[in-house]
């Protein structure tokens, strides 16, 4: 299909003021009597606050008040609070004092003194789990999840069967998620391979590049919150309930966010700091944080210690996987084990599967969502080891891959669902051809100390969401006003999406605005930007809000011209008779009828089920255009996945145990491209993601102590770009998912998880099949099974040294 | 880096400077009150984007510092404060610097110049700039005005570099999104070596 906008670049208006310095982040923003608030954070892993005293940093001149866990309403745990006097891991806030200037706030920190009762810690989940092992909360190490709330339980694993856990041997012992389908037993019986491994994954922190910050004052009983989220008009409702106040007396400004990668899809509960601060000593209060406290209270990937069997046909059909997996949720518990799981459903396509899961609290930083949480880990661990199973059956590795690639018929996840569609079969075959992996794979391997390895390997994420609303303008000027809650994360999402209303309305790009960053503008309900849905989802919402705005034009044509509205068609930013097009209005002329005629065609009226946030913004706007509005009712039958295949050339020193990565292509199976360099920022992003968890990031804490050892960016080894491949390729299948207007899905987790796949998969193969079964895996594990020491992985340690 | 002001030799100034402010993890090192300002001159003038520009300065101050927070110049990004990510990059006598890791009295009697200081008089973006918005480098935009200045920097001394001395250019610029292919090719265009 051609399409107008969809599928062409275009320069996001937002891209001139990052490269000239004009963007503002949250930080940037100053206000009149602001004042600055530092933290006093837990210098232990678990204890409990005996008792404070702040009053010499109270008496010390140019503070103005300190904020505590009782100024803040009680968050039953496993929820994380802002403020505690119950600490679960090192770097947790306590309390926040706020000064006229942040010197001033960090000395007084200096002049409160604490008593903290230390409590026993445990940094590993293997650790905690067995019998007579320390529980991370008093209360326990894990949380059932039921329909009547949380729960919290102290789960305990005999010693064998953690050992027989550590070794490779599946463990008998309880868990708190469990899901199958298939006749495991049956399907297993049929197989001619089967292999079965234990395997860890690291968590690791986020490290957005932009420390956190918050700023918020209140004015007339309205809360005006200057933040850094991935996300615009999904914060609202959380972060207006957080404040206590009601959704119209919040005011979100975030017009540009230092990255976030998961962390900041949602209000955190550090957010609750400058909300209740500000309001408590009446004065604009900003709080911003060190790159050290991004570590700790910025979020991480959860770790993984698992054991794997999975048995093949002799033609290379996966038919059964068991998977069990004890996620290191940190303080908060959170794991993604299932997500590990399903993603596993979908992209080998097993007859047979079983998963089994359990997240256990560690004292270590709290955990959440970063990119493709558990399908990432998860792709990294399996391509190596089903490469293992394919050499054993000496079958192809990307012919066996295409074998069990899903389609659009596909069923995936426990609940066995229908996809929208799935191209997989497409995508490794462009990538297939594209790399030449037919020649590669059989050119020499073996150059003096030098090895190369190729590697293949796929992501897949659910990408697509749907029910948000949509919300066009269009002035009496004729300008068209395209309103956005989508957050600016980085991607360009937020106008890559809106281009589908422009689509819809026919009209030219420089006659449009995007309106965005500012509650107070005007923006529709819309999605969290996590989970790669944005592009699906607000395609959707954009294009039936446009729809919503072409039919009132007609309607007010026709009105005005006579006939009906099916006489009218529009073009070049005017509605006209089909049959007499130079009997028409142009859009200007439109929206200044709409204005005389208000109710619902200028936004006095609005349709009965789009959210409240939606409904305020278009009173908001009531009278001043045209407008379009709707709730996205479009017909959406399954799960719209994000798929990915990604091919990668290391070479590896066998001197060094380094690898550079001499050639990497990926492949996107998104539905239609609509943003060509929005895609390639996901593509290569994602990949250089991948790269690092394949071989760089990790958590250390100090067993002992507890203590983190590599908070900053140095030791925490984001990939640099002489890490990154010199050149990065990528290509789509584009093909359209028919459950979206314009055919579009996301990519953005995809994109990671294909990455670290290939790159693990080429790494066993420069070492001749060699797993490893960790990520990542770095030049010393290398260095010593080339020396044939025995790397010891069967102790599933995590968090160590 | 800046061979008159090594790493070494700001964190020895500092320590030796501002023991009262030991306190954080680095953050607040060049930033403390404590510190009697003794003999050392408070008010002083510093050439920023060509212009004189009078401002208090105290002892262990920033030049980061002092550039946000006290001429207003944000375009200058503070994402560690410890001298790893590149954010805060800014030219010093045409040299690139981590304004984090440079006293702001050091720079007395040279020239500064900072994302600001890189359109035209008549408002036209320099031609990195130019360049890094055609191929719509940054991502976040966290770390590109850093990523910008490294990339002036380089082309300063070597007008058309390969993509190796490129990578190496922009070396010391952390990007956590990963837009490196987009930077590279960034500088490729902006040294007339991609159309």
């Amino acid at each position: 299909m051609t399409y107008m906008h969809i599928g062409k670049d275009f320069t996001p208006p937002d891209a001139e003021g990052k490269i000239t310095g004009q963007a503002r982040y949250s930080e940037d923003f100053r206000k009149e009597g602001m004042v600055f608030a530092r933290l006093l954070t837990s210098p232990v892993p678990s204890g409990r606050v005996r008792n404070i005293d702040v009053s010499e940093a109270l008496r010390m001149d140019g503070v103005i008040g300190i904020l505590t866990a009782d100024d803040l309403p009680p968050v039953e745990r496993p929820a994380v609070a802002a403020l505690s006097n119950e600490l679960v891991y090192v770097g947790q806030p306590i309390l926040a004092v706020a000064a006229i200037n942040e010197q001033i706030a960090e000395n007084a920190l200096e002049r409160i003194r604490m008593e903290i009762e230390r409590r026993p810690f445990v940094v590993d989940p293997l650790d905690s789990l067995v019998e007579g092992g320390p529980d991370a909360f008093p209360e326990g190490n894990v949380v059932i999840r039921g329909a009547s709330g949380s729960e919290f339980k102290s789960l305990k694993w005999s010693r064998q069967a953690v050992e027989d856990f550590r070794n490779g041997r599946e463990p008998d012992a309880e868990f708190t998620t469990e899901w199958s389908y298939g006749d495991m037993e049956a399907e297993f019986a049929r197989c001619a391979v089967v292999v079965e491994e234990a395997f860890v994954t690291a968590g690791y922190p986020h490290h957005s590049l932009e420390p956190r910050t918050c700023m918020s004052y209140w004015e007339n009983g309205r809360c005006y919150f200057h933040g850094s989220l991935q996300s615009q008009s999904a914060a609202n409702a959380p972060l207006a309930r957080m404040l206590g106040i009601e959704l119209d007396q919040l005011c979100f400004i975030n017009e540009n966010t230092g990255g976030g990668f998961g962390s900041r899809i949602g209000p955190y509960p550090f957010m609750a700091i400058s909300g209740y601060f500000s309001r408590k000593v009446n004065r604009p209060v900003q709080v911003r944080i060190t790159r050290e406290e991004e570590f700790f209270i910025g979020s991480a990937r959860a770790g993984a210690q698992g054991w794997i069997k999975a048995g093949l046909n002799a033609d290379g059909r996966v038919a059964a996987i068991d998977l069990v997996i004890v996620n290191d949720g940190g303080a908060s518990g959170s794991g993604s084990g299932s997500a590990s799981a399903g993603a596993l459903s979908v992209v080998y396509q097993p007859a047979a599967m079983r998963f089994r899961g359990v997240s256990v609290f560690t004292n270590t930083t709290p955990r959440g969502a970063q990119r493709g949480p558990g399908q990432n880990e998860m792709h990294a661990i399996a391509a190596p080891i089903l490469d293992k199973a394919i050499r054993q059956l000496g079958l192809d590795r990307v012919a066996v891959r295409r074998l069990n690639g899903p389609d659009s018929t596909s069923l995936i996840d426990a609940n066995r669902g229908p996809v929208t569609s799935a191209y997989m079969r497409e995508a490794i075959d462009k990538g297939a051809e594209l790399f030449d992996w037919a020649n590669r794979v059989n050119q020499p391997r073996v150059a003096g100390r030098k090895v190369r390895g190729l590697g293949v390997g796929q992501g897949y994420h659910s990408a697509g969401s749907n029910g948000y609303d949509g919300l066009v303008r269009i002035g009496t000027d004729g300008r068209i006003y395209l309103h956005t809650g989508v957050g600016n994360l980085g991607t360009y999402s937020y106008a890559a999406t809106v281009r589908a209303a422009a689509e819809v309305l026919q009209c030219r790009w420089e006659n449009c605005e995007i309106v965005r960053g500012n509650t107070d503008l005007g923006l529709p309900h819309s999605s969290g930007q996590g989970g790669s849905n944005t592009v699906f989802t607000h395609t959707r919402a954009n294009w039936v809000a446009a729809q919503d705005a072409v039919q009132k034009m007609k309607e007010i044509a026709a009105a005005e011209l006579g006939g009906t509205v099916e006489d009218y068609s529009i073009a070049e930013e005017r509605v006209f008779r089909t049959d007499a097009p130079e009997q028409g209005l142009t859009y200007a002329e439109a929206a200044q009828r709409a204005v005389q005629m208000g109710g619902r065609y200028s936004g006095g009226e609005w349709p009965d089920d789009i959210n409240e946030l939606t409904a305020i913004a278009v009173q908001k706007l009531a009278g001043t255009g045209l407008i379009g509005v709707a709730k996205d009712n479009l017909e959406k039958t399954g799960t719209a996945p994000g798929l990915a295949i990604a091919f990668a050339e290391i070479e590896l020193d066998l001197d060094t145990g380094k690898y550079d990565i001499v050639d990497y292509l990926a492949v996107a199976e998104c539905g239609t491209v609509v943003h060509p360099k929005g895609l390639s920022h996901g593509m290569n992003g994602g990949g250089i993601w991948g790269m690092g968890m394949a071989g760089f990031e990790r958590h250390v804490y100090d067993p002992q102590n507890g203590l983190p050892a590599n908070m900053g960016l140095y030791q925490s080894k984001p990939m640099t770009i002489l890490d990154a491949p010199l050149h990065m390729r990528h290509a789509a299948v584009d093909m359209p998912d028919p459950q979206n207007p314009v055919g579009a899905r996301g990519i953005g987790e995809p994109a990671m998880g294909c990455a670290v796949a290939a790159v693990m998969s080429a790494i066993s193969d420069a070492l001749d099949g060699h797993l490893f079964n960790r990520t990542p895996v770095t030049p010393d594990m290398v260095i010593n099974y080339v020396a044939q020491q025995t790397y010891n992985n069967k102790s599933l340690k995590t968090n160590t040294f | 880096m800046n061979p008159r002001l090594t790493r070494r030799r700001f964190i020895k100034g500092v320590i030796y400077s501002s023991a009262a402010s030991l306190s954080g993890a680095g953050f607040y090192l060049a930033n403390a009150q404590s510190r009697p300002a003794a003999a050392v001159e408070r008010l002083i003038s510093i050439n920023v984007n060509g212009a004189t520009r009078r401002v208090d300065v105290l002892p262990q101050e920033t030049l980061a510092h002092t550039l946000r927070y006290k001429l207003d110049l944000t375009g200058t990004k503070l994402g560690c404060n410890r001298g790893e990510c590149g954010a805060c990059t800014v030219l010093i006598d045409g040299i690139s610097n981590y304004a984090c890791s440079t006293l702001t009295h050091s720079v007395k009697q040279r020239e500064v110049l900072t994302i600001e200081g890189l359109r035209a008089a008549d408002g036209s973006l320099h031609p990195v700039q130019q360049a890094f918005l055609e191929e719509l480098g940054p991502q976040c935009g966290f770390c590109t005005p850093g990523q910008v200045m490294a990339a002036v920097a380089l082309l300063q001394k070597n007008a058309r570099p390969t993509r190796e001395e490129a990578r190496l250019g922009l070396s010391g610029n952390l990007c956590r999104c990963g837009a490196y292919d987009h930077y590279l090719n960034g500088v490729m265009r902006a040294s007339g070596q991609l159309s």
